[in-house]
This record gives C-alpha cells, sequence and structure tokens, in this order.
C-alpha cells in the first residue's frame, strides 16, 4: 500500500534502517568491549594481529562467495578446493608431490612461488568455471553442483597427494603467509587488498550493477539485456578464485599443504556472508558487511579460546549467533516494512 | 436479481463503523464506514493509495485497526489472524492466489481438514466426490485430481471461491478478481458472482475495473485518500460509469480516456514481421504458439495489438524481442534481416520491451529506483573501464523524472515503495535511456490507477511523436481505442483484422478478437 509505503521516505523510522545496515558492525563492537573488559590483554595488538591472520583465509573465500550469494546461489565446494588448490600450489612450488618434510630450502627443482600462486588462482578460477558452466547449460542447482564438487575436489586432492602432505617450502613462499610488514600480517593485507578490490567491484561498476540485477530478478535482468548465464559464471569463477589464493595464503603459512585442509570451511565461509547480511535470496548484500561478518566470527572464536572456553562451545555459540544474526535482520525487516 | 429483494431487506451482515488505521504517524483510514447484507454484491472502489487495501487487511485480519469499530453477524469482530477471520465467516480471495500448485484441486479444497475414513487413513475417494460436488458450485467440471498447477488463472481462482464456500463462508472478499482473466473467463466470474449473489452470500468486490462493478455490483463504496468518498445505490439500473470516476477521483470522467492529441502522420515502416511462427515448448503443450503473423510498425505511430489472453500477443511481443525461439519467419528492422537470439540481442538493435508482469519481469524489488533504471543501459553509463558514471547516470534519471513527472522522493529510494504508475513510468525510462526505435509496451497499465492511467497514455503519444515506433499490447479495449493510431487483433496466435484506430470500436474488435473466423487479411 502506497500510503503505509510513503513513511520510509520521510525519515521517520531512520533509525531501524541504520540498525539494519550497521546492525552486525555494533555486534562487532560489542563483542570487542565484552571480550576486553573479562581480559584486557584482548586489546593486545599482538592479539588483534593474530586475529586477523586467522580471519584472512576464510575471509578471503567469503569475499568470493558474497558474490556467489548475492546471485541467490551458493558454493559448497570451496573447502575442498581450497585443498585442492593447495596441493596444486604444492605440486608447482616444489616440483613434484613426493610427501616430503624436509624443511631445507635448497635442492627443490620447483618453480617457485609465483608460479605456484599462479597455479593455485587458475585451477580455481577454473573449477569454478566448471561448476558455472555445469549450473547454466545443465540447469543443474548450484547446491547440487557444488555439493558434488564439494567430494570431488577431495577425491582429486586425495589422489595427487596420496593421501598425505606436501611440506617444506621456500620462505620467498612461506612469506605470504607469516611475513610482516611493519606490525601487520602479510596475509591480512591480502585480505584487506582484496576486500577493497571487491567492494570497488560491487559498488562502483557496471559488473557490479549486474551481479545484483540478476540476483534480485534473473528473468528482469534477461529481459533487460544481460547476459545472465555469463555472469553466473562468472561468479563462481570468482569464488574459485579466492579459494585459490586463500589455499596458497594458508599453504604458506603452515608451510604445508594438507589434503585435509579446509573441511568445513564453506560453513563458515557462508556463515560470515550471511552473517554480513547477504540475503540467500539474492540481491541484497555488500562486501564490508561480510568482512564484518568474518571479523565477528574471528573475534568470537579468539575471544572465546582467549576465556578458555572450549572448541565445542565455541561451535555452539557461533552457530546460535548466525541463527541470531539472520532472526534480527528479518525482525528489523520486519519493522521497517510496517 | 437482488433488486427484487430489496423490498425486504435482510439483516446488515458486516457493519464498519467510523474505522483508522494510523501508520506511525501516517493516516492510512480515516473514519470510514460501509455495510453489507446477505446476498448483496458491494463494489469497493478508489485509487491506489486510496485505502482500499488497508481496509481489506483489516477485515481479513492482518491487522488491527487504529480507531472505530466492526460488527459481523451482530457481534463485535475483531479476528486475531486470518486463519481467525476465516473461521469467523469472512474469505479473502487475493489477486496472487494462495492454493498450493503441486497438490491436487481436491487436496487444495480439503487441505487441513481431508475427509477420514476407516483406519484413520485420508478417504481419496470421499475427498473427490465431494470436491467434484463443491467446484460444481461454481460451474467448474475438471477433475478434482487435476494439480493445481495444470489449471489455468480463472480456473484456480474459481477453485479458491469453491474452496471459500465449501469453509461456510458468509462474506467473500475479492481483491482484483478479474485482472488476470480473459473477456470470457470475466463474463463467466461474474455470473458465478451472480449465483453466489442468490444464495444469499455477501460478496465484497475490490476492483479497477469500473464497467464491471457497474454491471454487476448493487451498491458501490468510493474511497479516496483513505476517506469515504461516498456511496452509490443502483438506482434501477447500473451505476454510471461517469459517477463512479468523479467519486474516485474527484475530477470529470471526460479526461480519463480522453484520445490525446492529434499527432503527425506515420512515417515510414520501420519493423516488418512476415510469417512467423514460434516453436511449440514441449514442456507446456498447451501454450500459444504464433501460427504466421504477419504485421508492420510505422516510425512515430502507435500499434494497438488487442486480444485476450492466450491469443499470442505476448508471444509476439517475446518472439520480437528474442525472449522466446522463433521456429520460422523473418524480422526486418530498417529494411535489414534480424534474427535476435536473446533480448540482449535485440535490445542492442534498438528494440525495447516493458512486460506484462511488471513485479516478476521488470522490477528488481531489492533494489534502488537508480540502478531499475539504468539496468538496460549500463553500456552507456559506465566508463571504459567498467566503471559506473554515476553524475551522468542520475542527470539522466533526473532529466526523466521531469519528463515523466515520476513522483519519487530520490534515486536511491527503493523501487518497492513507488505506486504501480510510478514504477511504470521507471521502467519506460529504461528504456527511453537507450532512445529505441522500436518500444513494444505490454498491458502499460496494469496495476496502475486510474489517474496515472492516462499519464502513461499521454506518455506513449509523446514517445510516438518523437519517431519511436510503439506496439501497444492491452486487454483493455477503452485503452486501445483511445491511443492506437492503427489498430490489429489477434486470436489463437494469429491476426485475425487490422484497422486503423479512429474506424474501430469496441463491439467490432471484439468479435475479430473473440470469434472463429476466417482471415480477411
Amino acid at each position: 500500500m502506497s500510503v503505509a509505503g510513503e513513511q520510509d521516505q520521510r525519515g521517520g523510522i531512520n533509525f531501524a534502517r541504520l540498525l539494519m545496515s550497521f546492525g552486525p558492525l555494533l555486534f562487532l563492537v560489542a563483542l570487542i568491549i565484552v571480550f576486553t573488559v573479562l581480559k584486557p590483554s584482548f586489546m593486545d595488538p599482538i592479539n588483534l594481529f593474530n586475529i586477523t591472520r586467522q580471519i584472512s583465509i576464510t575471509g578471503l573465500i567469503a569475499l568470493g562467495m558474497t558474490f556467489v550469494i548475492l546471485t541467490a546461489g551458493i558454493d559448497l565446494s570451496v573447502g575442498s578446493l581450497l585443498a585442492f588448490c593447495g596441493m596444486v600450489a604444492a605440486v608447482v612450488a616444489k616440483g613434484g608431490s613426493a610427501n616430503t618434510l624436509s624443511l631445507s630450502t635448497s635442492g627443490t627443482q620447483g618453480f617457485g612461488w609465483f608460479a605456484a600462486l599462479l597455479a593455485a588462482v587458475v585451477v580455481g578460477a577454473a573449477a569454478g568455471g566448471v561448476q558455472g558452466l555445469v549450473i547454466t547449460r545443465l540447469k543443474v542447482p548450484p547446491f547440487v553442483v557444488t555439493l558434488g564438487g564439494l567430494t570431488v575436489f577431495r577425491g582429486l586432492t586425495l589422489t595427487i597427494s596420496n593421501g598425505g602432505p606436501i611440506s617444506g617450502f621456500d620462505a620467498s613462499m612461506r612469506w605470504f603467509g607469516t611475513g610482516l610488514i611493519g606490525p601487520v600480517p602479510v596475509p591480512a593485507l591480502i585480505f584487506a587488498a582484496a576486500a577493497i578490490l571487491c567492494h570497488i567491484v560491487l559498488r562502483y561498476t557496471r559488473y557490479g550493477r549486474a551481479v545484483y540485477a540478476v540476483g534480485g530478478n534473473a528473468e528482469a535482468a534477461r529481459l533487460s539485456g544481460l547476459r545472465v548465464d555469463r555472469i553466473l559464471v562468472s561468479v563462481y569463477v570468482i569464488v574459485g578464485f579466492f579459494a585459490g589464493l586463500a589455499a596458497f595464503v594458508l599453504s604458506a603459512r603452515l608451510n604445508s599443504s594438507e589434503a585435509v585442509a579446509g573441511i568445513g570451511y564453506e560453513l563458515t565461509v557462508i556463515s560470515a556472508v550471511v552473517i554480513g547480511g547477504t540475503s540467500l535470496f539474492g540481491g541484497i548484500g555488500s562486501v564490508g558487511g561480510t568482512v564484518v561478518g568474518a571479523a565477528l566470527i574471528g573475534v568470537l572464536q579468539n575471544g572465546l579460546q582467549f576465556n578458555n572456553v572450549s572448541s565445542y562451545t565455541q561451535s555452539i555459540v557461533i552457530g546460535l549467533i548466525l541463527i541470531l544474526a539472520v532472526a534480527f535482520d528479518r525482525w528489523l525487516k520486519s519493522r521497517v516494512r510496517r | 436479481m437482488s433488486l427484487a429483494e430489496a423490498s425486504s431487506p435482510s439483516p446488515i451482515l458486516l457493519a464498519v463503523e467510523g474505522i483508522t488505521k494510523h501508520f506511525s504517524g501516517v493516516t492510512a483510514l480515516s473514519d470510514v464506514s460501509l455495510d453489507i447484507r446477505p446476498g448483496e454484491i458491494l463494489g469497493l472502489l478508489g485509487e491506489n493509495g486510496a485505502g482500499k487495501s488497508t481496509l481489506l487487511k483489516i477485515l481479513s485480519g492482518v491487522m488491527p485497526p487504529s480507531g472505530g469499530r466492526i460488527i459481523f453477524d451482530g457481534a463485535d469482530y475483531h479476528p486475531s489472524s486470518p486463519q481467525d477471520a476465516k473461521r469467523l465467516g469472512i474469505v479473502t480471495i487475493y489477486q496472487e492466489l494462495s492454493l498450493i500448485p503441486t497438490l491436487t484441486v481436491a487436496e487444495n479444497i480439503f487441505i487441513g481438514r481431508a475427509p477420514i475414513g476407516r483406519f484413520g487413513l485420508v478417504s481419496w475417494r470421499r475427498m473427490e466426490q465431494e470436491s467434484r460436488a463443491i467446484i460444481a458450485r461454481v460451474g467448474l467440471s475438471i477433475d478434482p485430481m487435476t494439480p493445481v498447477s495444470a489449471l489455468s488463472v480463472a480456473e484456480q481462482q474459481l477453485v479458491e471461491i469453491a474452496r471459500a464456500l465449501s469453509l461456510k463462508s458468509r462474506l467473500i472478499i475479492m481483491d482484483e478478481p478479474t485482472s488476470a482473466l480473459t473477456e470470457t473467463e470475466v463474463q463467466r466470474l461474474l455470473s458465478i458472482m451472480d449465483r453466489l449473489r442468490k444464495d444469499k452470500v455477501a460478496i465484497m468486490f475490490v476492483t479497477h475495473r469500473l464497467e464491471e462493478a457497474s454491471a454487476i455490483c448493487d451498491r458501490m463504496t468510493v474511497l479516496r485518500d483513505g476517506r469515504l468518498a461516498g456511496h452509490l445505490d443502483r438506482e434501477g439500473g447500473p451505476i454510471a460509469l461517469p459517477k463512479i470516476i468523479e467519486k474516485m477521483v474527484g475530477r470529470a470522467a471526460s479526461e480519463l480516456y480522453a484520445r490525446p492529441a492529434q499527432r503527425a502522420a506515420a512515417g515510414d515502416v520501420v519493423l516488418s514481421v512476415r510469417g512467423l511462427r514460434t516453436v511449440r515448448d514441449p514442456e507446456a503443450p498447451h501454450a500459444i504458439v504464433l501460427d504466421g503473423v504477419d504485421i508492420d510498425l510505422k516510425a512515430g505511430e502507435i500499434l494497438g495489438v488487442a486480444g485476450l489472453v492466450g491469443s499470442g500477443r505476448t508471444e509476439l511481443a517475446r518472439a520480437i524481442f528474442g525472449a522466446d525461439r522463433i521456429a520460422a519467419g523473418t524480422i526486418t528492422l530498417d529494411g535489414i534481416k534480424i534474427a535476435p537470439a536473446s533480448p540482449a540481442d535485440a535490445i542492442a538493435l534498438g528494440i525495447g520491451l516493458v512486460p506484462e508482469d511488471r513485479k516478476h519481469q521488470a522490477i528488481f524489488a531489492a533494489l534502488g529506483i537508480l540502478p531499475n533504471f539504468s539496468i538496460a543501459s549500463l553500456g552507456s553509463f559506465s566508463n571504459g573501464f567498467g566503471f559506473m558514471a554515476e553524475r551522468r547516470e542520475r542527470d539522466a534519471l533526473a532529466g526523466f523524472r521531469k519528463m515523466l513527472s515520476i513522483r519519487m522522493a530520490s534515486a536511491e529510494q527503493a523501487i518497492e515503495g513507488l505506486s504501480g504508475g510510478n514504477q511504470q513510468k521507471v521502467i519506460l525510462a529504461r528504456w527511453l535511456a537507450r532512445d529505441p526505435k522500436v518500444l513494444i509496451v505490454d498491458e502499460p497499465t496494469r496495476g496502475v490507477d486510474v489517474g496515472a492511467k492516462t499519464e502513461v497514455h499521454q506518455i506513449l503519444v509523446q514517445l510516438a511523436a518523437r519517431g519511436i515506433a510503439v506496439m501497444m499490447i492491452s486487454s483493455e479495449l477503452p485503452e486501445v481505442l483511445a491511443v492506437s493510431d492503427r489498430i490489429v487483433t489477434m486470436r489463437r496466435g494469429r491476426i485475425t483484422g487490422q484497422m486503423p484506430g479512429v474506424e474501430a470500436n469496441e463491439e467490432r474488435l471484439m468479435e475479430l478478437m473473440a470469434l472463429d473466423r476466417k482471415e480477411t487479411l
């Protein structure tokens, strides 16, 4: 009803609107305050940088996942794809798939960190592209395609690594996981740079507009002249690319690519995106929200650990927060609509 | 008819007394009163935003009023929920039907109260038999075991009415029931409403279609700007349209479908279609396919395409626009053969389409007005690196806002917050930003209130005056007659007639649209 709708324009309930866009951020700030009160050393710069390093891996994938969820899609394969890309990066870096645990940086016939990075992101993007093509050409729902991908990529990982880890990279590669620029961990910088880039793409480019439009109403997007299928494929390429990048950083940090890496990451990643306010129905959401969502999960995990809460309890709390965040979002929207 | 029965008036079934509704400071309804008796059809009319929807929501238990009282069947009525309202005997049938498409007709009718047979299991046989009797009351003779998704919109509506009757409803509120129906389906619905009236059911008929309201309603209550504009009574004959319109809009009716000022003669043929056929979709074997359509569209003219639902008029638009596959035939644009394989191709060639179902095919409800406006012109509103040129984009929107007098608060405002008419203007602006050669508009004033309809018509005439070839598809004949320079009629995927707008009248068009006969072209 338009009479009821007009009140939105007058700003009478801007408070609810404000809460809607900044709710997760306020919650994040509140959490930080609570943890600091409980244990002032939580605010120690070393701990804070620790958190940024922790969230950067899932955070990178969450950036890509934001694109996917904005189109009302989902990608469950990212954890397995991360392991696969990590293994590919290790093979390229080491020049073979022998499960060596030699920490010596000399005597390898590998191709160096750049080739490893390139291999990881190209394989990730290509794997995403294949899934995107199956989704659009064969009209299989993303949930099913990427659920299949989840087991396929894990199987491929185990196949090329024979089930074990591939470890021991040279210092130049490890720098991407453990290095510092000033006091700031390199993974956090990579995450920050990627987040800014994604924000710019979604907010200021025609491609970003197209992503929102396809997620908001695919049929209207098609009838407005958008190549909907291409855009859908592209978002799976993007999330695959970020899974590859995250894999490279994770391998560099651990100095090892594990066949069991990334198990369950898809859930953390999707939680970060959803807590950040991106709608699973598509068309609504932002990179800023995802960064806050990822930070929220990171702060929660770290803070609970800091206060000696068991990891069992941690997962209970994080699950409840996810549900509460979405419930809160729903409640605010119903208030705004009234 | 109920006119004869008016001499012995039945007691009032529902009395609404001084109802008021505020939404955080805004008054949506102010001191509205009405009443309805058993065996009576009351029309509830008013422009969009007049308060009809708010009143419906109160009556159907979606929300409580802020003030005033409602008496139903002699007792105070304040339903706590739509289910409660139903239980008390008031059923509301909305435009968006509430049947479950995957279930059968019988299952839908008996949902939540399936007849139980031996062993406490559902008795399918009884359910089928009883359903058959129930749908017969609304003149349906379909198999009750058909899934609802296989029915037409009109049939689904009848099933919903039948379900309401089987629930012993005393008052049925119908919200715009005819907006998605063809002319014959409308006639059938009206005759069923008449039958229900004789069965002493009270019906509240909410509609935009004044002709239908006038034909069937015993009385009318008209709202304007949230207030009661007046009650109208049948005085020995149907309530006259000008009287209704005057109450609704508060201005004289002569402005309503006034033929816009004369315009320049049409130019050369821009779009030419020959022998166009479309592919039969194996998943929808009953869908209409084009069966050899020839059509010419000239620069600067408005070609009206009149046809009932299922005549192929929308399919024609979609085929030209590259949205549906073509089996045979040629499309020529400016003398060059084209074969758009997708809307993107057609758009690049200079064709635009304002689709019939605004909500599902045109609007991005989650987005603001600005991205809704510019979505078809992202290329021209961005630089070589793919960055949006937002200044240019906003300036363009501001220009169209003025030209089309779009009433909006800001470019950021959610498009859903606009009235139907203003939404439609934003969609028109979307295409005008591309400066198209051909603009196809499908049901351009559906869900648009009376005042804004004229504005949309004026806009179409302006566009034609600028040399755009406009093809207007509409099922509202007064609209086709008011706006078109030339009119073609369609039936069963074929063109059945063609004439200049000034020579056409409703009877002639209806005959060509509705009757089977040999093509005269």
